[in-house]
């Protein structure tokens, strides 16, 4: 496969799932908004911008509209929802041969449903649909592509983009939410502070699948538990690493190339989360703790990006 | 015949109008051609109201699937559809043959020309095709001098665009040898004709297309360079300028169709005159390069520095025998539109036959005496600019303003070299569903050739419509659209 194909394919699947996390967050906001005054929905909309990494106003102040409108339809943020969707089909467009017709077809009707959205009062009104339908389409998107596109090197780049960037969107919203919000650990939280911590969970699709596991109670503990370290969940941490993990091992094995440096730092960041004990993560901080995850990250991303992507041509000659 | 003669007036004919054009459909009012019997019975059968459905699921069709193509000129990147009209345009049998024949001759005699004028030059030494036109030609490539092709064949794919005069002949209007494109449309056409009209088609018997993107890696594959490593499996890739070029789905489509890899410029590296592409598994020798960028842009070493589209090194390696390209370089003076002139003669010259097909009459304006004429006559000519193609550089004469061709003189004057003319052509027309009803547009004809181990031609083609009234160009950057081309199989 083409260096530039598995590159496109890589950023395509990265950016779509940043738009589809950011659609979440703002669907699951938009809930809350209607059991809140708007004075308590400001500290969480600063939350928002800031795990977003979208530019915050300088006076601290923000209101709903403002919020919508530069997370969604804000061309000149780059990472908006619109944004995000543009530039991953720009990357399908560019290796449109590589994927199935399907999976082009699917993306682009997203693309253009999105891109004939404009904002203003009758968007706000019902912009609950418009979010909802970013998520379903990359949902589609997803299925389309599992179940028509052969699961070989170029599905290995699609599954490793989206957990790459999944990891590091969990991360940063995690870290956002328990730094900034006040909490006690291992206390059920209640009443204002129970909605909050609600729309946590489900800003990663992880309420449902909570409960099932501790019940309806939260505690903040077991919630960054069920964040970090659920083996089974796929909007966990733990999980997301393990996909990346094992796209990265299927990559090497299909490429027949040395990738030891980012298995082996996949690898170790795989065992750290699978034998940590989330008392001792919360003990020293959860930010730090997911600072290092997402630097693990990061240093897992250029360390691809040097062996499959850009790779001095003089070490290929040679071998 | 009365019976026919009223019922020519119902929808959704009722406003179909008639000129001096010839009519692909239409004997005579309301007298449809036998081959078209069939499809005027079913459309005044059908509902209006059907075809628009169609039509409408046709074009969402095109957006979905992002069949479009970029618009120069304007907003960087502008996309847009390739309208699609649902009438096909039939094509009998015998007529198909004869421009097959024609057209078979004409690529021969023209890579016969190609090799004599980077070889020997024996066309110029005996004066058939004067010296200075071969030499001031924009497109002709010194570097191409003495250097020996696979089998002599320069031009392995080819388009050539065809019209139909009013006595219903066929003539060559333009040979496109470097880098045609449309091929993906008349593909795609079909596609969506098939769905619509699919007992129609049926029982017309049409000649199958599909099989266009298997004879043209078949046409690369033979061209592999002798000291390949793989020789019976060589690695073919379509080089694209990317996904801005306004033939980009084109090119996704045939590498997509072929299974070959598309590549970029930056995809590719030169190291010991060898081509590679960079892969995730690392470098991969490439023999065929099916090159879709201009010449000017192939290898900044060689040809525009300025380039980033191409590959630096790729000519050396290419004159090193070790990699392929089709079409060779320097094609772009066979299809120069002053040396088509002299096609005809390029014919009788190498194969010592007559033309299958004619030619336009053309003027040169390096003739002082034709020029004279022209530059007498330009509301009544059509002026073109001898390099370029896409309708750009084009002077229509009945339809220009006089500001328009004091332009156009001037420029004439300053370069006649740039610049023919021909007399304002009658196109065909055929009817197209336009705003609910069947209205008649002129329509021209490309079919794609090409040339591997022997010529072959899809039995079809791109059958291009100039969709806005009265107007008589078809190109897709200047407002046309196209149709499906149902050639019979008896």
């Amino acid at each position: 496969m083409l260096s530039r194909v598995a590159d496109s394919l890589y950023w395509m699947s990265r950016y779509l799932e940043r738009a589809v996390h950011t659609a979440r967050l703002i669907d699951v906001d938009l809930q809350l908004r209607l059991d809140q005054s708007p004075e308590a929905s400001s500290g969480r909309w600063l939350r928002l911008l800031e795990a977003s990494q979208a530019p915050i106003p300088e006076d601290g102040k923000i209101d709903a509209t403002a919020l919508t409108d530069i997370l969604t339809l804000d061309r000149t943020n780059p990472s908006s929802i619109i944004s995000c969707v543009a530039a991953a089909r720009e990357n399908l467009r560019q290796v449109r041969e590589q994927c199935s017709s399907e999976m082009w077809e699917q993306l682009n009707r997203l693309y253009l449903q999105v891109n004939s959205t404009t904002s203003g009062e009758a968007w706000l009104l019902h912009s609950y649909v418009f979010f909802r339908a970013v998520q379903e389409g990359a949902y589609l998107f997803q299925g389309v592509t599992d179940s028509t596109m052969s699961h070989g090197e170029g599905w290995q780049y699609i599954q490793l983009g989206r957990y790459v960037e999944r990891t590091d969107a969990l991360a940063r919203l995690i870290g956002t939410h328990f730094t900034r919000l006040p909490h006690s650990l291992d206390q059920a939280v209640e009443s204002e502070e129970y909605l909050e911590w609600v729309g946590l969970l489900k800003s990663c699709a992880a309420f449902e699948a909570y409960c099932k596991t501790y019940t309806a109670e939260l505690r903040p503990l077991r919630v960054a538990e069920f964040l970090l370290l659920n083996s089974s969940f796929p909007h966990s941490v733990r999980f997301s690493v393990d996909m990346v993990h094992a796209a990265l091992t299927a990559i090497g094995q299909l490429t027949e190339r040395k990738a030891e440096q980012p298995v082996r730092l996949t690898g170790r960041l795989r065992a750290t989360l699978s034998f940590s004990q989330i008392e001792e993560i919360m003990a020293s901080g959860a930010n730090s703790y997911v600072e290092s995850v997402r630097w693990q990250c990061a240093q897992a991303h250029s360390s691809i990006h040097q062996i499959y992507f850009d790779y001095p041509v003089e070490s290929a000659l040679v071998s | 015949m009365p019976e026919t003669g009223r019922r020519m007036f119902r929808p959704p004919f009722r406003n179909y109008q008639f000129d001096t054009a010839y009519d692909e459909m239409f004997e005579a009012p309301g007298e449809p051609r036998p081959h078209y019997r069939a499809l005027f019975q079913t459309l005044l059968a059908l509902p209006p109201e059907e075809l628009r459905k169609s039509q409408q699921a046709a074009d969402l069709s095109f957006l979905h699937q992002g069949i479009t193509f970029t618009v120069y000129g304007k907003e960087e990147g502008t996309e847009r559809v390739f309208p699609n009209d649902l009438l096909p345009r039939i094509i009998p049998n015998h007529e198909w043959r004869k421009i097959e024949n024609g057209l078979t001759q004409r690529i021969a005699a023209l890579n016969m020309f190609l090799e004599d004028v980077y070889h020997r030059g024996r066309i110029l030494a005996d004066g058939i095709v004067p010296r200075e036109l071969v030499y001031s030609c924009r497109h002709f490539r010194r570097e191409m001098r003495g250097l020996a092709v696979p089998r002599g064949i320069y031009v392995s794919v080819c388009g050539t665009d065809l019209v139909r005069l009013p006595d219903g002949s066929f003539a060559v209007l333009e040979d496109n040898l470097r880098v045609p494109s449309g091929v993906s449309y008349m593909l795609a056409n079909r596609k969506v004709l098939k769905k619509v009209f699919p007992t129609l088609f049926r029982d017309y018997g049409v000649s199958p297309v599909d099989h266009y993107a298997q004879a043209l890696l078949a046409t690369l594959r033979a061209l592999s360079p002798s000291n390949s490593t793989n020789r019976h499996e060589p690695t073919v890739v379509l080089l694209t300028p990317g996904v801005f070029n306004s033939a980009y789905f084109e090119h996704t489509f045939l590498a997509q169709q072929m299974g070959v890899e598309l590549v970029e410029g930056r995809d590719l590296l030169v190291h010991d005159n060898v081509v590679y592409m960079r892969t995730t598994a690392g470098l991969r020798r490439v023999d065929v390069i099916y090159r879709r960028v201009d010449d000017d842009f192939l290898d900044p070493l060689c040809f525009r520095r300025d380039s980033r589209l191409g590959v630096p090194g790729l000519f050396n390696a290419y004159r090193a025998g070790n990699v392929m390209l089709a079409n060779a370089i320097g094609t772009g003076i066979a299809d120069d539109k002053a040396i088509y002139a002299y096609v005809p003669a390029i014919i009788r010259y190498y194969l010592g036959e007559d033309p299958i097909l004619s030619n336009i009459e053309t003027y040169l304006l390096t003739d002082r005496s034709q020029r004279d004429y022209v530059l007498a006559h330009l509301d009544e000519l059509v002026v073109k600019a001898v390099g370029e193609s896409g309708g750009y550089g084009m002077l229509i004469g009945p339809h220009s303003t006089a500001a328009e061709r004091e332009e156009f003189r001037q420029r004439i004057v300053a370069e006649p070299r740039n610049y023919i003319a021909q007399p304002t052509l009658s196109l065909s027309r055929a009817p197209c569903f336009l705003e609910g009803e069947a209205q008649a547009r002129h329509v021209d004809l490309r079919p794609y050739i090409l040339y591997g181990n022997n010529v072959t031609l899809v039995p079809g083609g791109l059958t291009r419509v100039a969709l806005r009234r009265g107007s008589l160009v078809v190109n897709s950057s200047q407002g046309g659209g196209s149709k499906d081309t149902w050639v019979l199989r008896a």
